[in-house]
């Protein structure tokens, strides 16, 4: 079990983090060091793109809440591409959904940082 | 401390022990999915097995005794499922966290639970300083 990351600049001051994998209690730091790269860099307002991700968990949520906590601290954001029906459950059963803009496509929740 | 006892009689129960280390998780879902699909569970109800056990595998990771291990009891009832986590630490904060509180951004330590108790039939912790922590949690067959 594994995550990938890859990190890319898109339209403007946007960063899309794609993530291919499982991200659990093991993962999960990686993911997290790769948005704190980010945010240490003065990069607030990201794309993470999930639809290559097929678990999530907890801790999962908590690096991504951990996230868009931060970037909101500079008026950034955090959007989120998300497809899988499984992944989408467990953001809206946490309420999570209210919190995260939750996109079927990059370019759409792309459009929704600016 | 002793199993739950199983509301109908057991048709199967596999146990495992794993170290309590992140690296273990992923083993313990997928070996307890494969139990799970003895059953005629939905896709999206193994789905939801996993990530409860995967959830208490990380409690007892992050509140149990390091260099733990994590013993699995999975005992498959004509009902559904009844799994038993059980650990040597003191377990996680059971506070109850609604969900528009989640939604505050600061709360997610409790989150792992606050999933255990969405995903699951019923869910019985019990802790103390002695045997540690045990959860108990069972999934039904729906339908």
């Amino acid at each position: 079990m594994d995550i990938k990351v890859n990190v890319r600049e898109s339209e403007g001051d946007a960063y899309v983090v794609d993530l291919t994998g499982e991200i659990d209690v093991y993962t999960s730091p990686k993911v997290k060091d790769a948005i704190t790269e980010l945010i240490d860099k003065e990069h607030y307002n990201l794309v993470i793109n999930l639809e290559k991700v097929r678990y999530i968990d907890s801790t999962g949520l908590g690096v991504l809440i951990g996230g868009l906590k931060r970037v909101r601290e500079h008026g950034g954001s955090v959007n989120l591409v998300c497809t899988n029906p499984q992944i989408k459950k467990i953001f809206d059963i946490t309420g999570l959904v209210k919190i995260f803009g939750i996109f079927d496509d990059e370019q759409s929740a792309m459009k929704a940082l600016a | 401390m002793n199993p739950a006892p199983a509301a109908t009689k057991s048709q199967g129960i596999v146990r495992l022990e794993i170290p309590a280390r992140a690296e273990w998780v992923a083993v313990a879902r997928l070996a307890v999915a494969a139990v799970a699909s003895r059953q005629r569970f939905s896709v999206d109800d193994i789905e939801d097995i996993k990530l409860a056990v995967a959830e208490s595998c990380t409690n007892a990771i992050q509140h149990g005794l390091p260099d733990g291990t994590i013993e699995i009891v999975c005992e498959v009832t004509a009902e559904g499922i009844v799994l038993t986590v059980r650990d040597r630490g003191q377990g996680p904060p059971l506070g109850t966290v609604e969900e528009e509180r989640i939604g505050e951004l600061g709360r997610t330590e409790e989150l792992g639970v606050f999933l255990i108790r969405a995903l699951m039939d019923s869910v019985e912790y019990t802790s103390d300083v002695r045997d540690g922590t045990q959860l108990v949690m069972v999934k039904r067959v729906s339908g």
